[in-house]
């Protein structure tokens, strides 16, 4: 049973399926058996937070998941987050506060926060940093990705 | 492929989950949330010729209460945990860990079950369990075996399950209402494994603290159950001064290692610290206060 096998999951709201031995990452099944490579790989071992996609809804590691793990699933990344070419409030928010720099990190910002503001819609500055903290990166210093996160939230929370 | 090849196993049942790890006689490894193992095998620290994995045993998540204990499938996410109101009503103590424990999109993953069975001694929930005096319950060919921390945990990353065993529950006694309690850590960034954490349980009749239960994470090989401090405050009481006492025996009862996150010294100056700070926190709690 270490053989190839087929799976089926939806992506981004489509169906997909694909044929992939049981020790292949998550991550890595996105990015190169379905194309998507927004989804940035980094540490590989759940410390980075650049990976982040959600899983039925919740922010997961897609490093730390194996590929034949989401069979049956619905999986978001950065790629659905988007709607008939209009940005999600939190893309917008992001470019409207300089929440990236090289961009590495931000996918896994953005899906990291999109699960936070669905638990928590009005949240303090104190608990999106610490949400946050999920995720690393460097360029920017956390400023701009926490005014963008703050300013989604009454956008998210007035969509609902 | 980073992982070495493996072979894969996806029971939906605890007999059938059992019955492959004893075919491949302690060659296995049980694939839980997965936030320790797969690290280890995305690296090739750990190649096990199978992974059983148990996401598909939906019989092992749950939360319930029975008899004045809280009983927890062994799978029951970290989240499930953080947002559960019963847990919060009832151990209030298991909320405030589990918040904690690694980052948002670990605890959606991470299980109670994974983390003590894991049994990094620096982990929240092996400190807990201590705290609370609870038992988890180990379940193999022979039937089940109930344990009690210091029956379970023996060294650092290494409990005395067996290679064909699964924990399947995790049983916390619900402290008597009024009790006072807290988790208190310190860690370089939030989310990340704290370099010393301190559980506080005080258990109260009227004025007098009946019993203290102070255990220390990251301090030692396994977490440490702190007596000498605890006889401290059931026979001084709950004040200041017997707070002081209390943590600095602490500190001396602790057996940190020194590592590249910090020395020992270090840590028995943080356990110090932070115990004096739980056990100032989980008084102001007692009957209910903040």
């Amino acid at each position: 049973m270490a053989g190839p096998r087929t799976i089926h999951l939806t992506v981004n709201g489509a169906p997909r399926e694909g044929w992939v031995e049981p020790r292949k990452l998550l991550v890595d099944f996105i990015r190169e058996d379905l194309g998507l490579t927004g989804t940035h790989v980094g540490c590989e071992h759940g410390i980075c937070g650049a990976c982040t996609v959600l899983v039925n809804g919740e922010a997961a590691r897609s490093c730390l998941m194996l590929a034949v793990q989401a069979a049956g699933a619905e999986v978001l990344t950065v790629e659905g987050l988007a709607r008939d070419g209009t940005l999600h409030p939190l893309q917008e928010a992001f470019w409207e506060h300089h929440g990236l720099q090289c961009g590495f990190c931000t996918p896994g910002m953005l899906l990291t926060a999109c699960d936070f503001l669905k638990d928590n819609p009005s949240p303090t500055e104190a608990e999106i940093r610490e949400a946050l903290s999920a995720v690393l990166c460097r360029c920017t210093g956390y400023q701009g990705i926490i005014k963008a996160v703050q300013a989604a939230a009454p956008k998210l929370r007035d969509a609902r | 492929m980073k992982p070495a090849p493996f072979e894969y196993h996806v029971p939906t049942t605890v007999e059938e989950a059992l019955a492959h790890l004893r075919h491949y006689g302690g060659e296995a490894k049980v694939l839980a949330g997965g936030q320790s193992l797969m690290p280890l095998l995305n690296f090739r620290l750990s190649r096990p010729a199978a992974l059983v994995d148990i996401n598909r045993i939906g019989a092992l998540s749950y939360i319930e209460e029975e008899n004045g204990t809280l009983r927890l499938g062994a799978l029951t996410r970290q989240r499930a945990i953080e947002r559960s109101d019963v847990v919060r009503s009832r151990l209030p103590l298991l909320t405030e860990a589990t918040a904690l424990v690694g980052h948002l999109p670990i605890r959606t993953r991470g299980t109670i079950g994974g983390s003590l069975a894991h049994a990094d001694p620096s982990a929240e929930y092996p400190a807990v369990l201590t705290a609370l005096e609870g038992q988890v319950v180990a379940r193999g060919a022979g039937g089940e075996r109930i344990l009690r921390p210091e029956e379970f945990f023996r060294t650092y990353l290494t409990t005395t399950l067996g290679p064909d065993e699964i924990l399947t529950e995790v049983r916390l006694p619900i402290p008597p209402p009024g009790s006072g309690w807290a988790f208190e850590e310190f860690s370089r960034r939030h989310g990340d494994f704290a370099l010393v954490g301190i559980a506080v349980l005080l258990l109260v009749e009227g004025t007098r603290c009946a019993k203290a239960r102070l255990v220390a994470a990251g301090a030692g090989p396994v977490p440490a159950r702190l007596r000498g401090a605890e006889e401290i405050l059931e026979r001084d009481g709950l004040t200041e001064q017997s707070f002081e006492a209390a943590a600095a025996r602490a500190a001396e009862l602790v057996e940190p290692d020194s590592d590249i996150h910090a020395s020992a010294a270090f840590r028995r100056h943080l356990t110090r610290v932070f115990t004096l700070r739980a056990l100032r926190k989980a008084a102001r709690r007692i009957h209910g206060g903040h």
